[in-house]
């Protein structure tokens, strides 16, 4: 019987398979940030261990660091303590390091592709449950905590029980205004925040085939949102394109070489998955959340459900807590939501494409009065580039605050939060309570819908923009 | 970590699904490098509120969290494991665990219990009603006991014996060393490095 992706990657990374154990399984690559490794080095130092492949080791500094003032000292002492324990623990080992201030700084799960390190049939694992965005380039990739760190630095290996696979087939075109974003929020609305958990989800069919790499990253990125264990989509042209010429992908001959196994990664037409799930794109609309985890979703045109609604009782429950939290009422329209907040950023859509995306929707409009709107590169290279195609001035004149990269506003680590009662419309991926600072309201959006929703003050896509002039009205006429 | 055998407390009932490890933990939490003192954040923002489960005074020194479904999803952080343990958790019961979390809890000796929610529901009537029942997790039986509650659970013989051990997952993968060696000496040479040693 044929093989899916997911088990193909799986089995060449075996190193050992023993009856009744997990598989040991080879890791290819491990980020690292501030905040899940300090206990894991201490780990190291108390057994007297050291890192086993410095060579396949990476870290970067983005959940705690501030989006302002970069050239300062950190205000936050507890903030600084963690990045400057990184730092130390980085020279101690030996671990390379791209620290706030160092052009290859940013997100982790931004850094890793851009440089090339992310490849399709890799193992990546990051202390972050965001590593599944690596999946966007064929590679198995999964988030784990700080004891799985430790045992990676100090073992390059995992051991790990074997997933189920799962299909999520997405064919025909994906209507004008649609993006990647709106597609992966209705698919975690269709199967639930546990509907992916023990599978790796592999994403397929036309309308995935026609997605740029940054819009897979935005998929694969919140599999883990739907409780998946990683998301993968099958490496193509548009993936070694994107490589090519990256400061570590192959050259010569080993380029030659790796797109030859790469091309081997792909769901055989034989093979069987565990479950499979199908959506036809043409259906799709703008989607938003509504509620407190990233399950509760809806298309754009719909209204705040009514708990009543749902037959189960704990999802009733649920969504019941979740209007309380959120200050919304059963029947209201997710237009005219209101918001205080637009933040547009994060390892979900911090890429050159949700900044250009957004970008357009702005260009020659206004932030509208009583909305203040952070934009936030994903990392140093997406600002650099962003500045060279002059975005970052389409977003001051319209009267976003341009800022420095980070995670910033996708967790609040740092001084980018909400306050109480306070209302976002954001281009992350999680709307939990408090997520983005406590008391924190949070809508997850697209790029395009966080920048219309800025113009207009209210939850809205591009569409609704028609009455509001693209062209700045020259005074006296 | 430390063995898990068999442990009998009082229980809190927590009707609540899709506890994220955001509300276990909120990420200001998250500063800290060290695995302890965590016990103040548990659940941080819910226990502001003074009619909250774990805030009620017949709660007090209970040792398992029976929790509704989808426990521990979104956020990776053991810090939610530790917070847990830190406050004095043994065990947490639920009918679906997120896998990190899950993952994390055996890690560290904090016992995650799944059992079908008709179970759950049973179990949280149960220490409603009476808050001084005692509910006992037998790893060695694999096995949930509370008053007139018998629900046998399933847990993977592996994890089983590394939890009843208290074995250190390091250890027991470097034993392979070789079988690592052999991995490694095999790999292509187009696999990317991160620096050149």
């Amino acid at each position: 019987m044929g093989r899916t992706l997911a088990e193909k990657v799986w089995d060449d990374h075996v190193v050992r398979r023993a009856e009744g154990e997990p598989d040991l399984l080879f890791i290819d690559l491990h980020l690292l940030h501030e905040v899940t490794s300090p206990q894991a080095f201490d780990g190291l130092r108390q057994n007297g261990r050291r890192v086993r492949r410095l060579d396949l080791t990476i870290a970067t500094e983005d959940h705690n660091t501030p989006t302002l003032d970069i050239d300062k000292p950190i205000a936050d002492p507890v903030s600084r303590a963690q990045l400057e324990t990184l730092r130390k623990n980085c020279a101690e080992f030996g671990v390379r390091l791209h620290p706030l201030g160092d052009v290859e700084q940013g997100v982790v799960h931004v850094v890793g592709p851009q440089l090339g390190l992310t490849q399709p049939g890799t193992t990546v694992v990051c202390g972050d449950s965001h590593t599944s965005t690596h999946g966007a380039f064929g590679a198995l990739a999964f988030g784990i905590g700080t004891s799985q760190v430790e045992h990676v630095l100090a073992t390059q290996t995992l051991p790990m029980a074997r997933p189920r696979t799962m299909a999520i087939t997405v064919d025909g075109e994906l209507p004008d205004g649609v993006s990647a974003k709106d597609l992966i929020l209705a698919i975690i609305a269709r199967i639930g925040t546990g509907g992916g958990q023990g599978y790796v989800l592999e994403y397929r069919g036309s309308a995935i085939e026609n997605l740029s790499m940054e819009a897979r990253m935005t998929i694969c990125n919140m599999s883990i949102e739907a409780g998946a264990r990683a998301g993968m989509i099958a490496p193509d042209q548009t993936t070694f394109d994107y490589l090519r010429g990256r400061d570590h992908a192959p050259e010569g001959e080993d380029w030659d070489a790796a797109v030859a196994y790469w091309k081997t990664l792909r769901t055989d037409d034989d093979a069987v998955f565990d479950a499979e799930v199908f959506i036809d794109a043409a259906e799709l609309s703008p989607f938003v959340t509504w509620g407190t985890n990233p399950g509760q979703g809806a298309p754009l045109s719909a209204s705040v459900p009514d708990p009543a609604s749902y037959e189960d009782a704990s999802e009733r429950f649920a969504a019941e807590k979740a209007l309380e939290y959120m200050g919304l009422t059963a029947g209201q329209a997710l237009r005219d939501i209101k918001v205080d907040t637009v933040f547009v950023g994060s390892c979900t859509n911090g890429r050159i494409e949700d900044l250009r995306s957004a970008a357009s929707v702005l260009e020659g409009r206004k932030v509208t009065d009583g909305v203040r709107m952070l934009v936030v590169p994903g990392s140093v290279r997406v600002a650099l580039q962003a500045v060279e195609e002059g975005l970052d001035k389409v977003f001051k004149e319209a009267g976003a605050e341009w800022r420095h990269a980070g995670c910033s506003m996708c967790l609040g680590m740092n001084p980018d939060q909400l306050a109480p009662g306070e209302r976002s419309a954001s281009t992350s991926n999680r709307n939990f309570e408090g997520r983005q600072g406590k008391g924190g309201r949070t809508h997850l959006v697209s790029p395009q819908v966080a920048a219309a929703t800025a113009v207009l003050g209210h939850l809205a896509s591009p569409a609704d923009l028609t009455d509001v002039s693209a062209t700045p009205t020259p005074a006296g006429v | 970590m430390e063995a898990f055998t068999t442990h009998t407390g009082r229980a809190v009932p927590l009707r609540r699904s899709n506890v994220d490890t955001d509300q276990i933990i909120p990420a200001h939490w998250l500063k800290k490098v060290t695995r302890d003192g965590f016990e103040d954040g548990l659940f941080e923002a819910w226990r502001k509120n003074d009619d909250f489960v774990l805030n009620r005074p017949e709660r007090q020194g209970a040792t398992v969290l029976v929790a509704g479904p989808d426990f521990g999803t979104g956020s990776s952080r053991e810090h939610a494991v530790w917070a847990l343990q830190n406050y004095g958790f043994k065990a947490v019961i639920s009918s679906r665990f997120a896998d990190i979390f899950r993952g994390n809890s055996l890690k560290n000796g904090l016992l995650t219990v799944v059992l079908p929610q008709e179970t759950v529901d049973r179990l949280w009537e149960l220490t409603e009603a009476d808050p001084d029942v005692d509910v006992t997790v037998d790893l060695e039986q694999r096995q949930v006991r509370a008053a007139d509650v018998t629900a046998d659970f399933e847990l993977d013989e592996n994890a089983r014996w590394r939890l009843l051990n208290g074995l250190d997952d390091i250890s027991l993968t470097l034993q392979n060393e070789a079988d690592i060696a052999a991995y490694e000496a095999s790999r292509p040479t187009f696999k990317p490095r991160t620096i050149e040693v």
